[in-house]
């Protein structure tokens, strides 16, 4: 009897004591993000004030109303920050997409001499550290007279992508049942249209995942991008953080508005792909 | 004579291999080629001027280089090592939730997101000596009066450094993990308990070999792109104070671009580049072993 009841009191404790610590790191996982949306909204005063103050007096969007009025008053051209962003993730996207689904396809269809081999030599090739990368690139986009050009970091981040969409993808297509295409080519399909009108649509899901996912990578690229962007022509916005510091100070405020503006659009595309995107990454983990 | 056709397959991996021929190989070759030259973008005559391995050489006896060297593998030795084991924590912890799972893995997304300049501006502004949120904190709740200078001392920098790293980059780990103990089949846990195993041996014996696959694909996706460190670090300390967190990638831009000794910092970049691939290539193996052994065990 009195087992029974310390070991059920035993049980008890250990449920809440895992309970707390779940919520310590959700905790931790959220709180740094919270912190950066408070700080833009509050006053550079208050941001820097000693003793802290933890309860914020007063909340605003002088901030981002400073960002956003161009360079004259404090802000910086984060209009055309944002706009080369776009340009250069959503071009280099599709891009790496439409040679990743090739790629990914030929993968996960064919057999042929070496495979495992080449499905290695591409994923070293994305091993190589950008900022190693960007060494020659510097010197031959220097030559080809391409550096500050979106042309210039659109090609680099198509080569950053595609080993991974190659990846994604191929395991997407070793979901869709071989057997299913073959039939639609006994009933008079082509392989090409068997390909659209039949894997295609099963494998979607995945395809978009992939893409965000590159998307991602474009959108929050830094070492290349640093090196390979001079002015207002094609600097993205992991770039255009930089113009909040100064020598020794940095404009907290600023920065942290800024980076709200580039948490949004990254948040809201991972939410809508989350369900995806893990499934085809393990989809080859236990099969092989 | 028949005609000359490309097979399929070939046809459709050409493009990938085109543009990774183009914009990684080659370039490299080309950086190749200027490590074994005193290269300066000074100079531009000077990438003609062959030396063979001096550079190589000189690195060697370079003490700064070692220290860069041996602190890149140092951090991401325990970054992550830390990050698998934080990670597998929060996915069994996640995975016994009964309510709340879909929202807690949505949270588990959160950090993948963050740009890691973003994590590195994030954790520089957090860990700031005098306006940060980690001082504040300990100032208020009266553990300390003083300022720690989190981003100065050698040992605390390094230190706030893989906490960034590891903060960015666990829910990697764990949303993987978690997808393994999603997948993993109640029978073998069932005949274990069956068996009187203890908690602890149906983990180590039947639930860690199933989730092995899952952690070493989390792993070698970090490992791809292990040099995403250089963003948080170059915006946390920059390889400062006086190059006491200096990596091999801060180097490599410091060589390359600020003292413009593009030869060198190509000899150096060849060896940041052999590092990466030898930790992608082990954990690809180590991918490949385990499912092996999962696939002959079930």
């Amino acid at each position: 009897m009195d087992a029974n009841r310390s070991s059920r009191i035993r049980k008890r404790l250990t449920r809440w004591g895992l309970n707390i610590a779940l919520f310590l790191a959700m905790a931790i996982i959220c709180l740094p993000g919270l912190w950066i949306v408070l700080n833009s909204l509050r006053p550079t005063v208050e941001i820097m004030a000693k003793p802290p103050v933890w309860i914020p007096h007063e909340l605003n969007f002088d901030a981002y109303v400073a960002m956003f009025s161009g360079v004259g008053s404090g802000g910086i051209p984060v209009i055309a920050y944002f706009r080369n962003s776009i340009i250069i993730a959503v071009t280099s996207t599709v891009i790496a997409l439409a040679i990743g689904m090739a790629g990914g396809y030929a993968f996960a269809r064919y057999r042929f001499r070496g495979k495992s081999g080449w499905f290695l030599g591409l994923m070293l090739t994305r091993t190589v550290p950008g900022i190693a990368l960007s060494l020659p690139l510097f010197f031959i986009y220097a030559k080809l007279g391409i550096i500050d050009t979106h042309f210039g970091l659109i090609l680099a981040y198509v080569a950053m992508n595609v080993p991974f969409t190659v990846w994604l993808i191929d395991g997407f297509f070793r979901q869709v049942p071989r057997d299913l295409a073959e039939a639609a080519q006994i009933d008079g399909c082509t392989r090409w249209q068997a390909f659209w009108t039949v894997e295609f649509p099963l494998a979607r899901p995945g395809i978009a995942s992939a893409g965000i996912f590159a998307f991602l990578t474009a959108w929050n690229e830094f070492a290349l991008a640093s090196q390979l962007t001079r002015s207002t022509n094609s600097k993205t916005l992991p770039v255009g953080l930089l113009d909040y510091t100064a020598e020794f100070t940095i404009d907290w405020r600023g920065m942290c508005a800024l980076a709200v503006v580039m948490i949004v659009p990254a948040l809201a595309l991972t939410y809508a792909v989350q369900k995806h995107l893990v499934s085809g990454l393990t989809a080859g983990a236990v099969k092989g | 004579m028949k005609p000359w056709r490309l097979s399929p397959h070939i046809l459709l991996l050409l493009p990938a291999v085109l543009v990774l021929l183009a914009v990684v190989i080659l370039p490299l070759i080309l950086s190749f080629w200027s490590s074994l030259t005193p290269f300066r973008l000074t100079r531009p005559d000077s990438i003609y001027d062959f030396v063979g391995l001096r550079n190589y050489a000189r690195l060697m006896g370079d003490g700064q280089f070692w220290s860069a060297f041996g602190r890149t593998v140092l951090l991401l030795t325990v970054a992550l090592n830390l990050e698998m084991l934080l990670g597998l924590g929060l996915a069994l912890l996640i995975e016994r939730a009964s309510r709340g799972q879909r929202i807690l893995r949505t949270l588990l997304m959160f950090p993948m997101m963050f740009s890691p300049v973003l994590v590195g501006f994030q954790f520089k502004f957090m860990f700031n000596d005098n306006v940060g949120l980690v001082n504040n904190a300990l100032q208020s709740l009266g553990l300390t009066n003083s300022a720690i200078p989190w981003l100065i001392d050698q040992h605390l920098a390094f230190f706030s450094i893989v906490v960034a790293e590891i903060w960015s980059s666990t829910s990697v780990f764990a949303i993987f993990i978690l997808a393994g103990l999603m997948a993993m089949p109640r029978d073998p846990l069932e005949a274990a308990r069956v068996d009187g195993c203890t908690p602890w041996q149906t983990f180590r014996f039947v639930t860690w070999p199933f989730l092995m696959p899952f952690a070493f694909i989390a792993m070698t996706i970090r490992s791809l792109d292990v040099a995403r460190a250089y963003d948080i670090i170059k915006i946390m300390t920059d390889g400062g104070p006086a190059r006491r967190t200096e990596v091999l990638w801060t180097l490599i831009a410091r060589t390359g671009y600020a003292d413009s000794k593009m030869g060198m910092a190509n000899a150096m970049a060849y060896v940041a580049i052999l590092l990466s691939i030898l930790f992608t290539v082990i954990f690809f193996r180590k991918l490949a072993q385990s499912r092996e052994q999962i696939a002959a065990e079930w």
